[in-house]
């Protein structure tokens, strides 16, 4: 397990220094840095200071040294519009983002596993075939558009929700969450569904699939002829056995959320880092931008990581593989 | 099955099967009959601004213009007729759709085959870039490409070949492994052909079929991808208005109850997607041996 551990530790480390040389490629080589970190509304004099002070006079090598060295001391240059440190601003909205995801995975694997199972168990009736069809519909249906037609019925049409923003909000551990809040809930409850949407079609496909091979298995058939109550063969023998890899993908698909996180906060006004990252996009913030992306990479790799581990603790398949 | 059919008929026939499928098929032919011939067929020209009339925006489904005109699907903030709006908008979106995909299979193609070719340290190099590529959503990777290059048709039809090659390179390669370890791989050999003849004339056309079905059901990922990413603003310019930007355009009107702006373009983005995507799933299980 530890020689698991370590080699994959430094298979992240690896993907670390290229996703960081990728950017730094595209933001220094493609493109001209002084354009891209420099404020365009800067003066002669302010110019050629930032340029020395962001070492762009120097040789390649040298800028990317200082670039790494900034970027793991969380210094990523100033935001043109708010006049803050890039770092700070997408921290401070990182919270709301995670907030946002996870509710969505909870929604997605709350309703995904138990309608997934069903299909799987009733293969053939037209609650099987509806909840397919359901699926193929929420794969098909473009995020945006479902969250425009959420906000058409729920909050223009029904008046129940409302459209924007994150509602009331608590501090936990200094942490502002809104899911402890009434309001806050009302708030969340159009995102969430909206993001956890294409979640939920995936895991119930994936769900489905793993019961209708687990029924088939002999271990199926002997606890039955065991005797054992049909609910408890779902339960412990079906259930327990597709849970690994559903869980797995759940873990792997957090990732995806976040990234599918800056639509649905866009169309919701959802104060996260990913309505950040386009309102820095349309007004040409590119520090902001360039941090998003050192700050997006760090997340997925350390998502990468932590659902492989996982996955060896639970499958001793996985470390002999690796260690051959 | 009837021995007598030729392969091209047994497939038409499996396919015609499943009725659904077939309708999809029906309504996929439609569309794309409806998006190539847009400009002859649509009633207004949307964008030219001679043809519209201030007067006449924001109507809803079914009113008549100044001029006489009914606007069935109602029209948008600047008079202009959304089914006219809306064709148009497919055409954009299902060539900016099929255009990429048949850029990116043919680069996945060739480096597929280039790495099942080459192995060693070739192949790994190759497959530890598409393994790094795939690890990161589509959508974050075009964000972030367009959101530093900027916009324009070119630059989307780049990030969404970008973003596909990866996945075909993927599937090319394993497919391209099983058969180059065939018999009639090895009678190739015997019978002294080149590497490159080997390649593109045996091997490629066993991988090929797969491949295509692959290819059509990520017609439909290129369309939603390059719709989302025009509605955040990203994607392509307003002068080239696809789907996704009408669909943001009428965003601000939803929240007036005028939802018709919105909710049509969405309609045919929808049926489009779903029409492929259900001729795709019927493709891959009559192109499957195991399930005949």
């Amino acid at each position: 397990m530890l020689n698991f551990v370590l080699r994959r530790l430094g298979q992240s480390a690896l993907t670390l220094v290229v996703m960081s040389l990728l950017v730094f490629a595209g933001v220094y080589a493609i493109g001209n840095p002084v354009d891209i970190l420099i404020n365009p509304q800067a003066d002669q004099a302010e110019i050629a200071r930032t340029i020395a002070q962001l070492g762009l006079d120097r040789p390649l090598w040298q800028q990317y040294w200082i670039f790494l060295r900034g970027a793991f001391g969380g210094d990523f240059g100033v935001s043109f519009v708010a006049n803050v440190p890039a770092i700070t601003l997408i921290l401070e909205r990182l919270p709301a983002t995670l907030e946002l995801a996870f509710v969505a995975m909870l929604i997605a694997i709350a309703l995904g596993i138990p309608l997934g199972l069903l299909a799987g168990l009733k293969l053939d009736s037209w609650i099987g075939r509806g909840i397919m069809a359901g699926s193929i519909l929420g794969f098909s249906l473009p995020t945006f558009w479902v969250g425009l037609m959420l906000i058409m019925v729920f909050s223009v049409q029904l008046g129940w929700l409302p459209t924007t923003g994150r509602g009331a909000t608590v501090d936990v551990f200094g942490i502002p969450v809104s899911f402890l809040t009434w309001d806050g809930l009302r708030h969340l409850a159009l995102p969430a569904t909206n993001l956890a949407l294409f979640e939920l079609s995936l895991l119930l496909r994936l769900t489905r699939a793993g019961t209708r091979e687990a029924m088939l298995q002999d271990y199926v058939r002997y606890a039955r002829a065991k005797g054992v109550a049909e609910h408890n063969v779902v339960r412990v023998h079906v259930l327990r056995n597709i849970l690994i890899p559903v869980i797995t993908i759940a873990g792997l698909e957090l990732g995806s959320l976040i990234a599918f996180a800056v639509v649905t906060e866009t169309i919701f006004a959802w104060p996260g880092m990913g309505k950040l990252l386009i309102d820095s996009i349309n007004m040409l913030d590119r520090p902001v931008i360039v941090a998003y992306l050192l700050v997006i990479v760090f997340l997925f790799i350390l998502i990468n990581l932590l659902v492989d581990l996982c996955y060896a603790a639970l499958d001793p398949r996985v470390r002999l593989k690796g260690s051959r | 099955m009837n021995a007598a059919l030729s392969p091209a008929r047994e497939l038409t026939a499996g396919y015609a099967r499943d009725r659904i499928a077939l309708s999809a098929l029906w309504v996929l032919c439609a569309l794309l009959l409806a998006a190539l011939a847009a400009p002859w067929i649509t009633p207004q020209d949307p964008y030219d601004l001679a043809q519209l009339d201030i007067l006449d925006a924001r109507l809803a489904p079914g009113e008549a213009s100044s001029a006489g005109y009914t606007y069935w699907l109602g029209s948008d903030g600047q008079g202009r007729d959304m089914l006219s709006a809306i064709l148009h908008g497919l055409r954009i979106s299902l060539g900016v759709g099929v255009l990429s995909t048949l850029a990116a299979l043919a680069l996945g193609l060739a480096v597929g085959l280039a790495a099942a070719r080459a192995s060693g340290w070739i192949d790994a190099l190759i497959m530890r870039i598409v393994d790094l590529q795939l690890s990161f959503p589509s959508i974050l990777v075009a964000l972030i490409l367009l959101a530093l290059t900027g916009q324009g048709v070119d630059k989307i039809i780049i990030a969404l070949v970008i973003v596909q090659w990866a996945y075909y390179a993927r599937t090319v390669r394993a497919a391209a492994l099983v058969e180059l370890h065939r018999e009639y791989v090895d009678a190739a050999v015997c019978a002294g052909y080149g590497g490159a003849r080997i390649l593109f004339r045996h091997v490629l056309p066993n991988v090929l079929p797969p491949l295509t079905v692959v290819a059509t059901v990520q017609v439909a990922h290129a369309i939603a991808l390059e719709a989302t990413l025009s509605f955040l603003g990203l994607g392509l310019p307003i002068t080239e208005p696809s789907l996704g930007l009408l669909i943001a355009n009428g965003y601000a009107y939803l929240l007036a109850g005028q939802y018709w702006i919105s909710f049509f373009p969405g309609i045919a983005l929808l049926v489009t997607i779903v029409a492929i995507n259900l001729v795709g799933d019927r493709l891959k299980d009559v192109l499957n041996p195991r399930l005949k």
